[in-house]
């Protein structure tokens, strides 16, 4: 069996008729973490226990059990989900020492489905970056060429998931932290609806836009993980009620009878480089061939999207994050005189080493926005244009089925190429962002190259309405002129 | 402008430290920032309900009963300093 061409269902058949061991799969991943992650750095924590996590996968099949879907899948798991005994870091100096006594939900879920972890994967630091060079365990390095970033701030996942260092992993979305890096990695990566999967046990950023989702080798792949992880959790009360669908067996390539919307505002687009605007179009022609009807839509407030989700989600990151005090968990700054201190002086300390630069960017930017004078011009008046993008977007998708769009401006660009500019940096979140602001779902699919580089395009649907997006990403994971190319490192 | 004081007043609040050298830098990239993100303020909003929350479902209940799942040793594992089952910190009054 070709592990690294293997599907997860694949894989989990082979696990349960016995062709393969759960533990012979997760030692042949964790064989290439060896060899080949000094290039890239993807893993911050390499799970010691995985072997032996497998061998109760062997044990229940040996049995006759069933393990679940995912039976002997091993996963990489961005480092913002904690996972019991294994360190969760955010990829912060400030929780480099936590060890969570418990899974996160998507963890947990994963597990009962028969997944197994092989480890932590490294991201920006608390998920705040598109680069991924935010990261206290230093930058992750692109598989396609290492000279450039991975895309951020899932960079580790979607650097493990594109160099096969995992059969499948985890990220987190706030505002583009999947699919982002997907596209920069040439990879499937599906942020869900809002509320369709439990935050509980994930580091928290940006609570009313934070969603995990699946970054994997295919759309089916995606699906797949999706039945896992996505469904109402009696621990995150902003979890849907509604039953999730089995994406994965509904996957449907014809796309007769489908709209796809293309939005005026981000179609040609200044600033675009030209082989992401050359991929978007040969994405619309493929779903015209497929059946597909094309529909102009306006979602005319996305031209504010940046400003609305930085004025946001910085005002909810200084808020989440100000539970570091050093006192119960994370780093603690060290006092020297053994009498009484400052207690401003010990938190203030305690934080100023343990978060780094772009952390204290967006706590400061979210302090002012929250503080008295601003919060009505800036946070207050952001929730409400936010009110008034979502309406927007609601009007548009009774015109069209799935957007189809960029996902970012650029390919992957050279690491260190913007970090002395953060306003440059968070502009590159442009396409994404809104989808956050909205709660609406959204994936990238690889559909393009600029010379050895991947480029993914975008796909965006109503509410609830993951199946149409999927369906669409099959439809031009088919025709994709990245599949069948490997990046470099491999 | 956000100037270099401003800076040294929302870290107070926020209670971070931040070295000179972060408050210059903070000072002009925030107040870059901020000079961007200004033009929401041209949207019209009067009357608009803020949105804090993308989803319009209602806040389920569970039933008030406690579950033990963590032991105190559990909880305190992480504690950068501790006695027994109780955090420690340095005397501060």
């Amino acid at each position: 069996m070709d592990l690294i061409k293997a599907s997860l269902s694949e894989i989990s058949s082979a696990v349960k008729t016995k062709k393969v061991s759960a533990v012979e799969v997760t030692q042949f991943f964790q064989s290439r973490i060896t060899k080949l992650d000094s290039q890239l750095n993807s893993y911050v924590t390499v799970n010691e226990s995985a072997s032996k996590e497998a061998a109760a996968i062997d044990a229940k099949v040996a049995k006759g059990e069933d393990p679940g879907l995912l039976a002997g899948v091993p996963f990489g798991i961005k480092d913002m989900f904690c996972t019991r005994g294994l360190r969760t870091t955010a990829g912060s100096k400030m929780l480099s020492e936590f060890v969570p006594p418990y899974d996160a939900t998507v963890v947990a879920r994963l597990r009962s489905a028969g997944a197994t972890v092989l480890g932590k994967l490294n991201q920006d630091e608390f998920a705040m970056g598109s680069s991924n060079e935010t990261s206290f365990f230093g930058p992750v390095k692109n598989p396609w060429d290492t000279a450039h970033v991975p895309g951020g701030s899932s960079g580790g996942s979607a650097a493990a998931q594109s160099a096969r260092l995992a059969a499948a992993t985890l990220g987190t979305d706030t505002g583009g932290s999947i699919r982002q890096p997907s596209s920069l990695c040439g990879i499937v990566g599906v942020k869900p609806t809002y509320g369709r999967v439990s935050r509980y046990g994930i580091v928290s950023y940006a609570s009313s836009l934070d969603q995990a989702g699946p970054m994997v080798s295919s759309v089916s792949d995606a699906a797949l993980t999706l039945e896992v992880i996505c469904g109402r959790d009696e621990k995150d009360s902003t979890t849907s009620e509604r039953s999730v669908p089995a994406f994965s067996k509904n996957l449907n390539q014809d796309l007769k009878g489908m709209k796809i919307g293309l939005m005026k505002e981000y179609m040609n687009r200044p600033g675009n480089h030209v082989d992401t605007s050359k991929t978007v179009e040969a994405a619309i022609d493929a779903v015209k061939k497929r059946g597909a009807e094309i529909v102009e839509i306006s979602v005319p407030l996305t031209e504010h999207a940046v400003p609305m989700y930085y004025l946001i989600a910085a005002s909810e990151c200084s808020s989440n994050l100000a539970r570091y005090d050093g006192v119960k968990y994370g780093h603690r700054a060290h006092f020297d005189n053994l009498g009484s201190i400052d207690l401003d002086a010990f938190y203030e300390k305690s934080r100023g080493e343990g978060f780094g630069k772009e952390v204290k960017r967006r706590i400061m930017l979210g302090t002012y926005c929250l503080s008295s004078g601003y919060y009505d011009a800036y946070y207050n008046k952001a929730c409400q244009v936010r009110r008034l993008l979502r309406q927007q977007y609601t009007e548009a998708f009774q015109k069209c089925d799935v957007i189809l769009s960029a996902v970012t401006t650029h390919p992957a660009f050279k690491i260190g190429e913007r970090v002395s500019d953060p306003l440059a940096m968070y502009l590159n979140d442009i396409y994404t962002v809104s989808t956050n602001l909205a709660g609406l779902p959204g994936m990238s699919v690889p559909f393009g190259m600029s010379g050895h580089l991947p480029i993914g395009v975008q796909l965006t649907a109503a509410h609830f309405e993951e199946q149409k997006m999927l369906n669409v990403g099959f439809a031009l994971e088919k025709d994709s002129p990245v599949a069948g190319k490997a990046p470099h490192v491999i | 402008m956000i100037d270099k004081k401003a800076i040294e007043h929302i870290a107070k609040l926020a209670r971070l430290h931040v070295s000179g050298e972060e408050a210059e830098q903070f000072s002009q990239q925030l107040s870059k920032a901020l000079g961007y993100f200004e033009q929401i303020s041209k949207v019209e909003t009067k009357g608009i309900e803020p949105l804090v929350t993308p989803s319009d479902m209602e806040v389920f209940w569970r039933e008030d009963i406690s579950i033990k799942e963590l032991s105190a040793e559990e909880l305190v594992a992480n504690a950068p300093e501790k006695v027994g089952n109780l955090f420690k910190v340095p005397p501060v009054v």
